[in-house]
């Protein structure tokens, strides 16, 4: 019975880190529920896993995905230990592995960028080559100082695609006039409390209530190139290198004119109209600008060129 | 993309296309929903982006202010109208010494004169003063978007869409054929103006 046997090497995965229980002994517990008590498989895995979740004095909501109903996720959006997904990745490299449990160690990619992963050698997999597109089921994240891989394990299911997955960068780059400044903007004040940085509205946080504020600047502006829009934010460096607004100027043109929406004026004179290309990672709808630059005129002859020939 | 609207993109359009973009709808019964005008190169704008030189301002309001712009580009005149709605384009109306290049978002509108003509205007978002280089980009930019529309016409595709049908029936002929080649001409001539401009800069010795 191939299912059962795939059943219970979903649930050894599951357990391997906590209890010493073989894959052929969950396979016969599995075997005593299906043939001989005719109990559904579905059925008889809640119920092993039950019995071993006991054992082991876990959570149900501790375990892993362990089989199916894991969500398919993007190689940059893995921002988390211990989780079962799927990824639809494509191996982008090879390298040499360090030691003898490890069979293929390298990256793979999708649209949203790259991640390490590992594949052991006692998960007996097939091995995977390098600029061919898989889907893969059921890899658990890992995280090491703050980076993120992927491990294969013997219950991962790998399926070759026909596509060619296309690889993005972790940054990316928009460019575009920029036609607005939205609210935020300029002068701000962020909580002081720490690992807290959230804008002030009228001197409260939403966490912490009235707080004694920090001044920063920021500007979330749209980037727009007559066909898509891009929101972008600057943070203190880039505003102050875009606008050649700084911090302590920016103080004192609102400590003046006793309100700091001055400052967002005076920066929105200085920048709107003008074409830019940013380049950064992406934070949900924002491009994060790590780098900008301001785009001069474009050659006319090279355009009337192109327009003649359409 | 969570929740929060989609933002209208700033189309690219010359004056002379903008200025027959009449015919304007909505796509809900929403009292908010956004209106778009047509352009007659097979295309919905909300919102539009330009860049020309402010030539003259004038106080046209009879009780309060209401600031009317001109601004030139290759092609034509935009009219720019901003009242105590738009304060902060009003104000920069108000201050403005023209000539001065300026960039322009704002929305299209469309009001009826008294002898049923309908005239086309910007009710502007934001009006900065800008350089020659940025109004030399526009130029080349809305010369590409509009040869690109025009192409996308008049390309066997076209048939299946919405906005290119709807511009046959509101802008084209008895058979639906519509005439782009003002367009086409106005979009080669602004690139053809710019690029004998370029070469004669380079043409000329160092100084």
């Amino acid at each position: 019975m191939a299912d059962l046997r795939q059943h219970a090497e979903s649930i050894h995965a599951q357990f391997e880190d906590t209890l010493d229980v073989s894959v052929e002994e969950i396979e016969e517990r599995m075997e005593t529920l299906v043939d001989e008590y005719k109990v559904p498989a579905e059925e008889a895995r809640r119920s092993i896993v039950s019995s071993y979740l006991d054992e082991a004095g876990m959570d149900r909501d501790e375990l892993g995905g362990g089989g199916g109903g894991n969500d398919l996720v993007q190689a940059a959006d893995v921002d988390e230990d211990e989780q079962w997904v799927d990824l639809r990745v494509k191996l982008v490299d090879l390298w040499e592995p360090r030691s003898d449990a490890i069979s293929q160690v390298g990256l793979l990619g999708d649209e949203s960028g790259t991640i390490k992963f590992v594949s052991f050698t006692t998960s007996e997999l097939p091995t995977l080559e390098e600029g061919k597109s898989y889907s893969l089921g059921n890899v658990v994240t890992d995280e090491y100082e703050g980076r993120y891989s992927v491990k294969l394990n013997r219950t991962t299911s790998i399926q070759e695609l026909d596509e060619d997955i296309e690889v993005g960068d972790d940054s990316t780059e928009v460019e575009g006039a920029l036609i607005d400044v939205q609210r935020g903007s300029g002068l701000i004040k962020r909580c002081p409390e720490e690992d807290c940085t959230r804008v002030l509205q009228n001197g409260r946080c939403s966490e912490h209530g009235e707080v004694d504020g920090e001044f920063d600047l920021r500007i979330k502006a749209v980037l727009d190139d007559g066909e898509q829009v891009h929101e972008v934010i600057f943070d203190q460096e880039a505003t102050e290198e875009l606008t050649g607004v700084e911090l302590e100027e920016a103080k004192q043109m609102a400590m003046d004119a006793l309100d700091t929406s001055v400052v967002a004026d005076e920066m929105k004179a200085e920048i709107l109209g003008l074409y830019y290309r940013v380049r950064g990672p992406t934070f949900g709808r924002y491009v994060l600008a790590d780098e900008f630059e301001r785009l001069g005129p474009v050659d006319a002859g090279d355009a009337l060129i192109k327009a003649r020939s359409m | 993309m969570s929740g929060a609207p989609t933002r209208e993109v700033a189309r690219r359009v010359f004056a002379t296309e903008f200025n027959d973009a009449q015919y304007t709808f909505k796509e809900s019964d929403e009292e908010r929903a956004p209106v778009y005008a047509l352009l007659p190169t097979g295309e919905r704008a909300n919102r539009v982006f330009v860049v020309g030189t402010l030539t003259e301002t004038e106080d046209v309001g009879s009780d309060s202010e209401y600031w009317q712009g001109r601004v030139v580009d290759p092609s034509g005149t935009f009219f720019m109208y901003a009242g105590q709605y738009q304060p902060e384009a009003a104000s920069f109306l108000r201050e403005a010494e023209p000539p001065v290049y300026v960039a322009v978002a704002g929305k299209p509108r469309t009001f009826e004169t008294d002898d049923g003509e309908i005239n086309v205007s910007l009710r502007p978002e934001s009006v900065t003063a800008v350089d020659a280089d940025t109004r030399d980009r526009w130029v080349v930019e809305t010369a590409t978007r509009t040869l690109e529309r025009i192409q996308a016409v008049e390309s066997e595709e076209a048939t299946d869409d919405e906005y290119v049908s709807m511009a046959r029936e509101q802008y084209g002929d008895e058979e639906g054929t519509l005439n782009l080649d003002q367009y086409r001409r106005a979009a080669l001539g602004a690139l053809e103006e710019l690029d004998e401009e370029e070469s004669e800069t380079e043409a000329q010795p160092p100084a």
